[in-house]
This record gives C-alpha cells, sequence and structure tokens, in this order.
C-alpha cells in the first residue's frame, strides 16, 4: 500500500517534469524551426573566453544582433584552429599569433581580425622558491624555475597559452623535461587549480586568474613583459575551400565583435565584478600597433 | 567539507528559485537521457528476447560482441558518432552536429548493447519449460513473447535503470556531440565539468546534488514499479 502511495506520487512527479519537458519543448519551436541550415553559426572559441565568463555576457547579444542560433565550442586553440582546417566551424575566436598565421597563410581562414587583448602573468606560490618575483624578463623567470626545479604546470594541450609557453621555453633555450616540468592536458581553469592545489607555478591569462582568484592562493609574480601580451582575433574560415561553411554568419559574428556594442560588451565585462575589465579592446588596431 | 555543504544548500536555493538555467539543462538532461532510453529499450529488448530463444550459427561471437559493447567507453562511442556527424563526415549534411539529436543517437547506442545484455540474462534466466508450456496451452509466439516478457519483468526493469543510468551520467560522449552550448547541449553533467573548470566549485556541487536527486528519484520509481506485481 505505502509502496504505491509512493510510486502514485512518484510516477506524478515524473509526469509533471515530462509536461514541463514538453512545455519547454513547444517554447523552444521557434528555435528549432530558426535552426534549419543558414540559421547556425559554429565558432569554436579558446577555453579562456567560456571560462573568464565572456562568452555568457556576449551571447544574446550576438544571437539578437546577427539573427543566427550561436554554437560556440569550446576548446583550446590548437583544437579550434584543427577544427577550421576541417572546415567544422564557420569562424574561430583564438588566442595564438604564429599558428593564426600559419592557417591564414594556407588559405583555411581569412580576415583576420585582433578583437581585445590582455596579457599572460606568471602565477606561482608565495614562498616562490624560484625567485622570480618581480622579474621584468619572462624569458629570466623561465630559466630561473627551470634552474631551480621548481614545480611547473603546463596545459599541454596545444592552445594558446601552451604555444606561447613553449616559445618562452625555446627562448629561455631549455627543453622542459623533468619531474618539476607537469603537463594536465587540460584547460586554463583545471590547470590553474592544478598548479594552485600542487603549489606550482604556471602561466595564466589575467581574465582567468582574475575570475578563478577566489579559489586560489597563487600569486601574480611576473608580470608587464611584452612577450606576454594576449591578442585575440577572429577569423573566418574560407568558404572558397569549404564550400559548407556559412560565411554570411561567420562575417556577421566578426562584424558584431568589432561593432560599437560588442567591443563596449567586452570592455565592461568584469569591471563591476572584478573592479578592473578582463579584457581590452582592439577595434580596429592591428598586432603590428603593438610591434609584432 | 564546506563546498558540499554548501552545493547542498545552493542546490536547495537554485530549485526553489526557480533558476531558469537550471531548469532549462535539467530538463534538457531528462529528455535526452529519456528518449535515448526509450530508443535502446525498443531496439533492445527485442534483441535480446531474440539472443536468448533462437539457437543459431555465431550466437556465442554475438552474445559476447554485446557483452563487449557493455563496457565500451562512452567516449569512444562520441568519437564514432563525431566522425560520422562533422562537416567532413559521411552524415555531415544533416547537420546533426552539437544538437540534442546527436546526443540522443550517441546515448541510445552507448545504452543499446546494456539493455539487450540484460534482457537476455533476465530472460534466459527464466525456467525454459515455461515457453514449451506457454506454446502447448496454445499461445501464439507472440503472446508467448509478450508473457515472457512479463515474466522476466525484474530484469528487464534492471536493464532500463541500468541504461538510463549509464546515459544520465555519461559526460565525455555528450561533451563532444554535444559541445556544451548554453541553452542547447548543456546537460547537467556537462554543466558540472564546466563550472569546475571555472572554478564554481559550489555551483558544480549544486548542480550535482540535483543530477543524483533525479537520478535517485527515477530509480526509486523504476525500483517500485520492479517490485509491485500488481502495477504490471
Amino acid at each position: 500500500m505505502v509502496a504505491k502511495i509512493i510510486s502514485t506520487f512518484l510516477v506524478s512527479w515524473l509526469m509533471v517534469i515530462c509536461t514541463g519537458c514538453a512545455s519547454n519543448l513547444v517554447q523552444q519551436k521557434p528555435t528549432t524551426a530558426r535552426s534549419s541550415t543558414n540559421k547556425i553559426l559554429i565558432v569554436a572559441m579558446t577555453t579562456s573566453i567560456e571560462d573568464s565568463g565572456l562568452l555568457n555576457d556576449l551571447i544574446a547579444a550576438i544571437e539578437n544582433k546577427t539573427g543566427y542560433q550561436l554554437k560556440s565550442i569550446s576548446v583550446g586553440t590548437g583544437q579550434a584552429l584543427a577544427l577550421a582546417e576541417k572546415g567544422e566551424v564557420d569562424a574561430v575566436f583564438v588566442n595564438s599569433p604564429l599558428a593564426e598565421k600559419k592557417v591564414l597563410q594556407d588559405g583555411t581562414v581569412m580576415n583576420r581580425r585582433l578583437v581585445m587583448h590582455n596579457d599572460f602573468v606568471i602565477v606561482g606560490p608565495a614562498a616562490d622558491k624560484a625567485q622570480i618575483r618581480g622579474k621584468k624578463d619572462a624569458v629570466e623567470a623561465f630559466s630561473l624555475i627551470a634552474k631551480n626545479q621548481a614545480l611547473f604546470f603546463s596545459r599541454g594541450d596545444d592552445s594558446g597559452t601552451n604555444k606561447l609557453e613553449r616559445d618562452l621555453w625555446k627562448q629561455a633555450n631549455i627543453i622542459p623535461i623533468g619531474a618539476w616540468y607537469q603537463q594536465t592536458g587540460a584547460g586554463m581553469g583545471h590547470t590553474l587549480q592544478v598548479a594552485n592545489d600542487k603549489k606550482g607555478y604556471t602561466l595564466v591569462d589575467r581574465a582567468t586568474y582574475l575570475f578563478q582568484k577566489k579559489n586560489l592562493s597563487l600569486q601574480i609574480l611576473v608580470e608587464g613583459d611584452k612577450k606576454l601580451l594576449n591578442l585575440y582575433h577572429v577569423m573566418e574560415v574560407n568558404p572558397q575551400k569549404f564550400p559548407q561553411v556559412n560565411k554570411t554568419a561567420a562575417r556577421a559574428f566578426s562584424d558584431f565583435l568589432l561593432s560599437g556594442e560588442g567591443q563596449r560588451l567586452i570592455a565592461a565585462h568584469g569591471k563591476n565584478k572584478f573592479g578592473q575589465p578582463l579584457f581590452f579592446v582592439d577595434g580596429g588596431k592591428t598586432e603590428k600597433d603593438y610591434g609584432f | 567539507m564546506n563546498t558540499i555543504v554548501e552545493g547542498a544548500i545552493r542546490a536547495f536555493e537554485l530549485l526553489t528559485s526557480g533558476d531558469r538555467d537550471v531548469f532549462q539543462v535539467t530538463v534538457l538532461t531528462l529528455v535526452v537521457s529519456g528518449i535515448a532510453t526509450v530508443i535502446s529499450l525498443l531496439l533492445g529488448i527485442p534483441l535480446g528476447l531474440w539472443l536468448a530463444l533462437e539457437d543459431f550459427a555465431g550466437k556465442q561471437v554475438l552474445i559476447s560482441l554485446v557483452n563487449f559493447g557493455m563496457g565500451l567507453p562512452p567516449v569512444v562511442m562520441g568519437l564514432v558518432v563525431s566522425l560520422l556527424l562533422w562537416r567532413s563526415g559521411p552524415l555531415g549534411s544533416l547537420n546533426l552536429m552539437y544538437t540534442p539529436t546527436a546526443m540522443i543517437l550517441t546515448q541510445a547506442a552507448i545504452a543499446f548493447p546494456i539493455v539487450v545484455g540484460f534482457s537476455f540474462a533476465a530472460i534466459v534466466s527464466l525456467n525454459p519449460n515455461l515457453r514449451l508450456r506457454l506454446l502447448s496451452m496454445g499461445a501464439t509466439p507472440w503472446q508467448v513473447n509478450w508473457l515472457l516478457i512479463k515474466e522476466a519483468r525484474l530484469g528487464l526493469v534492471a536493464a532500463v535503470i541500468a541504461g538510463f543510468g549509464r546515459v544520465i551520467s555519461e559526460v565525455g560522449a555528450s561533451m563532444m556531440v554535444g559541445g556544451n552550448i548554453k541553452g542547447q547541449t548543456r546537460v547537467l553533467t556537462t554543466a558540472i565539468v564546466m563550472e569546475v573548470g571555472k572554478g564554481n566549485y559550489d555551483i558544480a556541487m549544486a548542480i550535482a546534488f540535483i543530477l543524483l536527486m533525479i537520478t535517485y528519484s527515477v530509480v526509486v520509481s523504476l525500483t517500485i514499479l520492479q517490485q509491485d506485481k500488481k502495477l504490471l
């Protein structure tokens, strides 16, 4: 008897949920109807855009202004560019200038435009075993970390951050191997948490660091080196190479990012919460303005 | 420890305040995993029944494949479906990648071997004379099948529980074919991964509580269904 009452209760509860589902599906119908082939916009973005909360601030405006349903795939820059090379996405929004130039030159993408920047910082435990605090040169800081065999966490995922990190090791003439150099193979947020837990150093973009600061005891030890500038570019996948891409959607997306409203939203992101913006807008500028 | 308590409180707040995002994610999770489970049942139970009742060459091979499929890593299934559904893949023109449909297909494929395996075990463990007796009493083959399914309901409900439990808790494949897109393909498990990535442990824990509550409610309902003879 009791079982029957409980089961009746639970079944009716499930039915309520299902009715909710059904009404929800009906509500969503306009979206489904809109989602014919050419109304979908697929963009691969570097993880820091989602992990820093910026994507959340942009989605609604992008969909309203462009009229496209945005499918944003949050992956490392390496994977984002690989998806572009297969024509799986319409546009990419990433942060690894050297890798970007390569796919630009081979015709995979076009219309590479600078959207915004922030900078990378080297963070580490307060004890600072490698004594890098306050160093002005990121390469020197990396050399010191290697020399002291201080624990360093690399993303190891071929992301923009990972590419810059490998470049810094190269400039320091160091091949990072050993127990002190560990690869998480994960996104920025996760890597930062691992470094924090294990009291190691890592390279991180300032936006993700600020966004996660409440959970971290790691401190910013090195900042301000020009080499640590983090430039975010938007690029459209070349429709001549991949006829299936939605070129008008890609253009509408990148145009929006560089429009007055897009730039305003980006510049405002994080100001209230962190007292400083997480990204600085660069509409109309190119990387040459930063001496690249 | 604090995070767990905060998570529980947060989960309660999210549920009672009717947070739209959380509601949407929860509903999508139930819809995707629910439909996927139903598809896997519609295909899996008949196959399990057939495997249990028929003798044919290669039966052992097929059974071993089903058993192998029960342990197939979901993320492998996610990769296979991705390769099929990508624009460059054979089914690319359907534009199913990064949609709930793609997630349903993947989850149904993941649950299918589990349902087949459990159904097979449930039917095969019935008294073999039962079928002969029913046939000799003049039941048609379809009636026999139906009566056997009813007789094996304990094991079959276990198939439902195992299949549903597998897909609702699955994350790798859903992330891959769904893309964890807000408002479109974000389900509870992928939302947890994302919130952990953002360092929002309390929200992640809250979503985890919601996932556990839902899974538990469904399992309890099914268990009652399983135990109560009058209901079936």
